[in-house]
């Protein structure tokens, strides 16, 4: 099933998944393959560093070679090997970083490095229709909640991003909260069906004016005082926590919190659009696989008019597709990277 | 002997970090501990502003990627334990012996660590109403 077009063989371990793709021309994924290490972390009761790299340096090799063999290409059919290089956990990022850097040097290929945020930015692009530019793209998980202006795949501004806690970590310390489990988004989700999202009326913080940052530490703050009781009240049987609480009252938590991100994300994506003149809005990361959120930027999409490009389900978590995607518009502009590329921890942009 | 401060908002746990991180520098270790939503990440930012960062982004939950460095008159290491595992979250493995030669360190959920230095600081955060907080601060021999 080898098509015609530039095959980019794309690599991605900046956090918790091991992730190898095969895409065509930046649009037709032949293959995406990839390992979570969540049952791992699951096991261990949490995320250990140590743990995490070797985990990724155990998977590797083998998810490069299901995802050439799933696309039935080899070195010859490869025009370059693209890999995120930034941010991410630094141990993890260089696992990919070295595998790429190995492969590129062996077949002698051009090497592609892109910023795996930016990746997330065009995973709504694969197998389906280009997004339009200039686009805002919001793009939310467990490490990130930013807003950019896109001109084009590879031209990505920051408009703004979160002063503490990411969408996504709110989801988790919400569902530890009420006792649903890791990971949190699909908890959440899932127990958010059977609740009614204006039982509680949870703040959605703005912050001042027209900002464009977002603040979630608040909204969690304030689920806890619901759950647990406000300190310094007294309130019976509050030191129980969820566990006082009737499925029906979880449901509907669940359902309240989950709509005040909703909005707050909606809010803020919409302050985008007007501020940048955009007429096409992109969703991207884990936050972007929630049915509410999917559903409430349809429905923005709908009411002013605005192209809504939101990712397939597979490609909102961590995944290589978005990367070898990405990358053949580097490709193409001929911007690919020196052997001795670095991996980046951080990067605010 | 501990110190006990009390602050009535935000800005003033804010203020209180500002206050306080004149008196730690290269080498100090900080460990902070608190229920979720007590302000650890707020108390980080009042220090960090403290110490001359300026860049108002510059701190925010580090829950994700493990360890957050900024750059004030002095490296500051914001360092967050919270999907960490509490037998195995050996700080060594972070990095926290070059964190300490070259900067101020601050831990989150400081009591999953497998081992903190000695000494270091310990403050505990406790919510004494929705917006008011209290602060033990403590050398830790």
């Amino acid at each position: 099933m080898t098509a015609g077009g530039k095959l980019i063989l794309g690599i991605e371990s900046s956090c918790d998944e091991t992730a190898a793709a095969i895409v065509a021309d930046g649009a037709q994924v032949l293959s995406s393959v990839v390992a979570s290490q969540i049952e791992l972390h699951a096991r261990f009761g949490g995320v250990v560093p140590e743990i995490a790299s070797r985990a990724h340096l155990e998977a590797i090799n083998n998810v490069i070679a299901q995802a050439l063999q799933i696309a039935q290409a080899g070195q010859e059919q490869i025009s370059a090997v693209a890999v995120a290089n930034q941010p991410g956990l630094i141990g993890s990022l260089l696992v990919g970083l070295m595998a790429a850097k190995t492969l590129a040097w062996a077949w002698e290929k051009p090497l592609l490095a892109v910023n795996h945020v930016h990746a997330h930015a065009y995973s709504a692009a694969l197998d389906g229709q280009p997004p339009q530019y200039p686009a805002v793209a919001l793009i939310a998980s467990g490490g990130h909640t930013s807003l950019y202006r896109a001109g084009s795949p590879m031209e990505i501004e920051l408009l703004g991003s979160t002063i503490d806690d990411a969408a996504g970590e709110a989801f988790d310390k919400v569902s530890a909260i009420l006792g649903l489990g890791y990971p949190g988004g699909p908890a959440i989700d899932k127990a958010a069906r059977d609740g009614n999202p204006q039982a509680i009326r949870f703040p959605r913080s703005l912050l001042k004016g027209q900002s464009l940052d977002f603040s979630f530490s608040g909204l969690k703050t304030a689920v806890l005082y619901h759950v647990c009781g406000v300190p310094g009240a007294v309130r019976q049987g509050a030191e129980k926590g969820a566990q006082r609480l009737s499925p029906r009252e979880i449901a509907d938590v669940a359902a309240s919190f989950q709509a005040a991100v909703v909005d707050t994300l909606c809010i803020k994506l919409r302050r985008a659009v007007k501020a940048t003149g955009a007429r096409s809005v992109i969703l991207g990361g884990g936050v972007a696989a929630n049915s509410a959120l999917r559903a409430a930027v349809t429905e923005l999409g709908k009411k002013h008019r605005l192209a809504v490009h939101i990712p397939a389900m597979k490609y909102c978590v961590d995944n290589a597709a978005m990367v070898a995607g990405l990358a053949y518009h580097y490709l193409q502009a001929g911007l690919t990277a020196p052997l001795d590329l670095n991996a980046l921890a951080t990067v605010r942009r | 002997m501990a110190e006990v401060f009390t602050t009535r908002s935000v800005k003033g746990t804010l203020d209180l970090g500002r206050k306080l991180a004149e008196r730690f520098g290269v080498g100090d270790c900080i460990a902070l501990h608190g229920q979720l939503g007590s302000g650890k990440t707020v108390l980080v930012r009042g220090l960090a502003f403290g110490l001359g960062v300026t860049d108002e982004h510059a701190v925010s939950s580090p829950t994700f990627v493990l360890v957050a460095e900024y750059a004030g008159r002095i490296p500051i290491y914001h360092v967050d334990l919270y999907r960490l595992d509490k037998a195995v979250a050996e700080l060594e493995s972070l990095g926290l012996g070059e964190m300490l030669q070259s900067g101020l360190v601050l831990i989150e959920w400081a009591e999953r660590a497998a081992d903190l230095p000695r000494p270091h600081w310990a403050v505990t955060i406790t919510a004494t109403g929705p917006r008011s907080r209290r602060f033990v601060l403590e050398r830790v021999p």
